[in-house]
């Protein structure tokens, strides 16, 4: 569904992805982790248009769209979550999505049906009529999904929807989240909160400074020597094989 | 659907006005005020409901007031027919400003700027060639008859400027109910969320520009038919690009009542002014800048937003 090839960018300097690949299966659901400033979000941006590759292809359901316009790759059925939410802060909830569901029905009452149904899916219904930034975190993540939502993709990239939940709210999420894959909608997540990405995911890509390093189930990847280390600091591993040992 | 049946009830109203007033004092100050909500619903369109702040809106009111006397004097051309000829060219420069602005990624004060480049550049050409009756202006042939859109009474007149205020308010209200709006008020909150839903933003931005560009212009054809002349300061000045944003700001930007309300409220307080103050130059300039000074700091909403009731600062706001 998702290919992307050798894609790269920097920002003056800084190499923020280099030479990443991955394919991304139809039908999954699958994460991209990573420390902070791996180069997660950039590598979304790049797949969906808003930023175009130095080097690198980007090809969704066998057509190369690589460095097409964000609207236009949107349009064809990849739509993408913002990590740092963007609400139309100026409207209502319920019109924030409708702008959602207006990408497939130009009449806008089937626009506003099919947003309030969109909002009652993600637990938004009892916050239709409020304004966009009276939310708090957790609903305008729930906004920034259900907007998405309500423009019917095909694949759906969320950035780190979970952040900033506490632990009832990631609870109440989680369930929402495979509800959207198991409708037929493929999601590419980036998350931080490890308990989402071992319950959810089939298959986890690990960017660090720019690249892969890692890739497997969730439980390969945690286990994954590299990968500890990549969080958890130089020497990590060594450490934590030495305590088993001794334990 | 509430605010469509208000909007009927006001046409209805004021079309109803000339059975009761005789007044041409009267009359002359309801058809100033619609002038002023006209162009004013214009400058919302792109301003209030696109985010698009114009500070040059008499580069559209110009070229309409422009093209039609132009048309009438240099090629003969009846008033009705020129006026579609201006609105038309009124849209085309807005698509012309909107292109370049847009390509370039031009927002919030620099899209400002740029409009008011070009009102500046269009009233020194104005100002420089014969064709446009250089610093002289344009007169046209006074020939009072409706089918010239010379009227000889002021009624004419007030059924024109109203049937076209109406027309730019069922625009904003078509804005407020349909997906183009709801497109062209997401990309006023944010551009990128817009994108990322599958808006194209610089076809919703120019489309707005052109809607504002020939409701202007509709304005300046108005002006021309009404005072018979046109001079480069008229219709390219800074005057009627204040004009413009006053009405809408006051009233309350982006929504769909604000500009006839601010238009309202701006002609009342200029008539009491100038009676308290009289016709001194340069006074009611100065009352008008101390009260846009006043209404952004102290009602960012406009009077919309005092009517509505909701928490008085919320940015570009939308309802009602
Ligand atoms: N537009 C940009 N300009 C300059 N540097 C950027 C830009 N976007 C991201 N970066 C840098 O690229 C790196 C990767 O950022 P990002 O993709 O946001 O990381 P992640 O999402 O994995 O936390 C960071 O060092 C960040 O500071
Ligand atoms: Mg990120």
């Amino acid at each position: 569904m998702l290919e992307v090839h050798n894609l790269s960018i920097s920002f003056g300097g800084l190499k923020a992805v280099e030479d990443v690949s991955l394919h991304l299966q139809q039908g999954a659901i699958a994460s991209l982790i990573g420390p902070n400033g791996a180069g997660k979000s950039t590598l979304f941006a790049l797949a969906s248009g808003f930023l175009k590759p130095e080097r690198g292809t980007v090809r969704f359901l066998g057509e190369d769209i690589t460095g097409l316009p964000p609207h236009v790759i949107c349009r064809r059925g990849m739509v993408r979550t913002f990590q740092i939410v963007q609400p139309f802060a100026a409207q209502t909830v319920h019109e924030n999505v409708a702008v959602g569901a207006h990408l497939h029905h130009r009449s806008r009452r089937k626009a506003l049906a099919r947003a309030e149904a969109v909002a009652r899916r993600v637990g938004l219904a009892d916050q239709l009529n409020k304004l966009a930034s009276s939310l708090t975190i957790s609903g305008r993540k729930r906004l920034e999904l259900a907007r998405a939502l309500a423009a019917e993709p095909r694949l759906l990239l969320l950035d780190e929807v979970l952040a900033g939940l506490n632990p009832q709210e990631i609870g109440e999420m989680i369930p929402v989240i495979r509800s959207i894959r198991d409708s037929g909608i493929t999601v590419l997540m980036i998350e931080h909160v490890m308990q989402a990405v071992m319950s959810l995911s089939e298959y986890t890509w690990v960017l660090n400074h720019g690249s892969l390093i890692a890739e497997g189930t969730p439980a390969e990847v945690s286990n994954n020597a590299q990968v500890i280390e990549a969080y958890l600091g130089r020497g990590t591993a060594e450490r934590l094989r030495r305590n088993s040992v001794h334990a | 659907m509430k605010d469509l049946i208000a909007l009927i009830v006001f046409g209805i109203v004021v079309a109803a006005l000339p059975l009761f007033v005789s007044s041409g004092f009267v009359l002359n100050i309801v058809i100033m005020t619609l002038y002023a909500a006209l162009l004013g619903q214009a400058w919302n369109i792109l301003g209030g409901f696109g985010g698009q702040f114009s500070f040059g809106h008499a580069v559209f009111f110009g070229t309409g007031a422009y093209a039609a006397a132009v048309l009438q004097v240099k090629f003969g051309w009846n008033a009705w027919a020129a006026l579609p000829a201006a609105v038309a060219l009124g849209a085309a420069v807005g698509a012309f400003i909107g292109a370049l602005s847009f390509r370039y990624g031009l927002r919030g004060s620099y899209f400002a700027l740029v409009t008011l480049a070009f009102a500046e550049v269009f009233r020194i050409l104005s100002n420089t060639f014969d064709f446009t009756g250089a610093g002289v202006g344009l007169m046209i042939p006074l020939t009072e008859s409706a089918g010239n859109f010379q009227f000889t009474s002021r009624t004419g007149f007030l059924y024109v400027i109203l049937g076209f205020t109406l027309a730019a308010c069922l625009v904003a209200w078509w804005l407020k109910h349909s997906r183009y709006g709801a497109w062209l008020q997401a990309v006023r909150d944010n551009e990128e969320s817009a994108a990322a839903l599958g808006v194209n933003v610089f076809r919703v931005k120019l489309g707005a520009t052109m809607i504002s560009g020939a409701l202007m212009s509709a304005g300046g054809v108005f002006y021309v038919q009404y005072f018979h002349y046109i001079d480069p300061h008229i219709a390219y000045g800074p005057g009627v690009s204040i004009e413009a944003l006053l009405a809408p700001i006051v009233g309350g930007i982006g929504t769909l009542f604000g500009p006839l309300l601010g238009a309202a409220a701006l002609h009342l307080f200029g008539e009491l002014t100038r009676s308290f103050m009289g016709d001194a130059p340069g006074i009611s300039l100065m009352v008008y800048g101390l009260l846009l000074v006043l209404m952004v700091t102290f009602l960012p909403r406009g009077i919309m937003g005092l009517l509505s009731g909701s928490p008085p600062v919320r940015k570009g706001g939308s309802r009602a």
